[in-house]
């Protein structure tokens, strides 16, 4: 009796100790489900729809009118000037984002005490509204502000300019602060990289007299490529949806020096209550990251095989 | 290990990114140090100079806010929104995520897989409809519909994050709680749910920050209505005192202290967020 008490699954039938829950009617699964399906596919498919219509959020139907918005898109020189400004800035951003990250990721993956300290240190930015954060910037980039009163005070008076008034420098100025911003998150992005990859091959790597440097190329970056892809594929995302921050530092300005796709879905669409053709950047919006998103499904696919 | 050891040279390396991360941040020094000078300090000083009289007041005046409307109201609308969208995401993400998880079978992978499809599709081109709808319904400018659209909007973020988890948990624990006759239900909410615990954090914690700092939907909705938020209103208030920096940037610290704290108390379920909800 007393083994019994002590012991109790000893004379319990082995039947009965794999008793399962009968599993989980698919019925809970329905509000999550109606509510992303709506948001996410629903209102996209009415989106593309929209795209090909005359709409304008009053009349009460809307008329098909084909190719038109995309037809008024390619003519209307502003709209032009957004495109290729989104794809200039994008393909800059990304470039120098994902170079700061990495670099910030190497030098602080190991070794340093700081480390810690400092990740979290490059990261905060990322938390905070990219709104607030462009007005940060929009003040240093002040004529009178600080960014040119330093320039001033080392002796670079005629580097200083209105950066945010000048249409060839205000794009840069956007990317500047975007990569600020966000530098930090491409950072943890290779740190999850690179701490997937095991110190005993970069010490058996430096153990055979591979320098630093030899090191970093041979060994750790092809090890990092699904991070980079990973990397790379949000943040050309976040180029193509750049919006907060151009808001923030020139609204599109000066004159239309720094519209971008999302700028223009906005004037167009909701200022100037011009649905359809708003629906018309979304779209073109939409299959720019539809091409990444896809591309970067292949790639990492195409490894993972590979390996 | 010998060879990654601590030199000279490695000392060097950590004060210079020491440095660089203070050249990092200069642009906060700006936001607080301008933040503390009065409306002439501004003007007449050097840039970088502190303050000589800290004008605590700039404080006040931005709390009161606009003409329109008061910071202290804005920030109980941004509040509401974020909070109710966070508990939503949390309760029907972890639902969702546990009966899918369940669910191996060719109906429930194809449920899944809906849900990652929905990371991927640009929301972008469903702003419009979105719009259109909730106004014919009257729910453009109310906090019912912002919570529903940021519920729907992030809940394949939540499903996905919740899901991965799930897989991971052994069925046991569910088994056990039958056996001794709980419900299914009351297996979930008090057996499951309790375990689910680290995912939730991250969960709330990253939609808490997207939501919060999220633009785009708040001024396309919200602008110019009771129910404003608080990154709406600074966008308002910028417009109303184009260029009074001070009060602005004092604007800017209160509206981002609620998430700075965010960032120094879960900083490791943020970072796991950002960069796990991604990797799809």
């Amino acid at each position: 009796v007393i083994e019994y008490e002590l012991n109790p699954s000893r004379d319990i039938p082995r039947r009965r100790r794999r008793v399962r829950m009968p599993g989980v009617p698919l019925l809970w699964a329905v509000p999550g489900f109606v509510l992303a399906v709506l948001v996410h596919f629903v209102a996209v498919g009415a989106g593309a729809w929209y795209a090909f219509t005359d709409w304008n959020g009053i009349s009460a139907s809307a008329n098909w009118v084909g190719l038109d918005n995309f037809r008024e898109i390619l003519e209307s020189e502003v709209a032009r000037g957004a495109l290729w400004h989104t794809l200039e800035l994008t393909a800059v951003y990304v470039i120098l984002v994902n170079a700061a990250g990495l670099f910030l990721a190497l030098a602080l993956n190991r070794t340093l005490r700081s480390r810690n300290f400092l990740r979290a240190l490059f990261f905060a930015p990322v938390v905070l509204s990219s709104l607030a954060t462009a007005y940060v910037w929009r003040y240093l980039f002040e004529f009178n502000g600080p960014l040119n009163q330093f320039l001033g005070a080392v002796g670079l008076e005629s580097w200083q300019r209105p950066w945010l008034g000048d249409p060839s420098f205000a794009l840069w100025a956007v990317v500047v602060v975007f990569v600020w911003q966000y530098a930090g998150l491409a950072m943890c992005f290779y740190l999850a990289g690179l701490q997937s990859i095991p110190e005993e091959v970069d010490e058996a790597a430096a153990i055979d007299g591979a320098s630093l440097w030899l090191r970093v190329r041979a060994v750790t970056v092809p090890l990092l490529a699904p991070a980079m892809t990973i990397s790379i594929a949000y943040t050309t995302i976040q180029g193509f949806r750049i919006f907060d921050t151009v808001v923030g530092l020139t609204n599109g300005g000066p004159g239309s020096a720094t519209e971008t796709l999302t700028t223009q879905l906005f004037n167009q669409g909701f200022a100037a209550s011009r649905f359809g053709y708003g629906a018309a950047f979304a779209l073109v919006l939409a299959l720019l990251i539809s091409i990444v998103s896809i591309t970067q499904i292949m790639l990492l696919r195409a490894r993972e095989a590979r390996v | 290990m010998g060879l990654f050891r601590y030199t000279t040279k490695t000392y060097a390396r950590e004060l210079l990114m020491l440095a660089l991360a203070a050249v990092w941040w200069i642009p906060f020094y700006f936001l607080v140090v301008v933040s503390l000078k009065s409306d002439q300090e501004v003007f007449t000083e050097s840039a970088s100079a502190l303050p000589r009289d800290v004008a605590w007041d700039n404080y006040s005046s931005a709390w009161e806010g606009s003409s329109t409307m008061s910071l202290a109201t804005a920030m109980k609308n941004s509040l509401i929104i974020t909070g109710g969208s966070v508990l939503a995401l949390v309760a029907i993400g972890s639902i969702t995520a546990y009966t899918l998880a369940r669910h191996r079978g060719r109906l429930g992978t194809a449920l899944y897989l809906t849900f990652v499809l929905g990371l991927i599709v640009p929301f972008q081109l469903g702003l419009i409809p979105t719009y259109v709808v909730l106004r014919h319904l009257h729910l453009s400018t109310s906090y019912l519909g912002m919570i529903l659209l940021y519920t729907g909007l992030l809940m394949p973020l939540a499903v996905f994050l919740f899901t991965g988890f799930v897989r991971t948990l052994p069925r046991d624990y569910e088994d056990a709680a039958y056996i001794d006759g709980a419900s299914r239900m009351l297996t979930f909410t008090r057996v499951v749910f309790p375990l689910l615990r680290p995912i939730s954090a991250t969960v709330a914690v990253l939609s808490s920050v997207l939501i919060w700092n999220d633009f785009f939907l708040q001024l396309v909705f919200l602008s110019g209505s009771p129910q404003q938020t608080v990154v709406v209103s600074i966008y308002s208030f910028v417009g109303e005192y184009a260029s009074n920096w001070n009060l602005i940037f004092a604007t800017v610290i209160l509206s981002i202290t609620p998430i700075l704290f965010f960032y120094v108390f879960a900083q490791r379920q943020l970072i796991r967020g950002f960069t796990g909800g991604i990797k799809t």
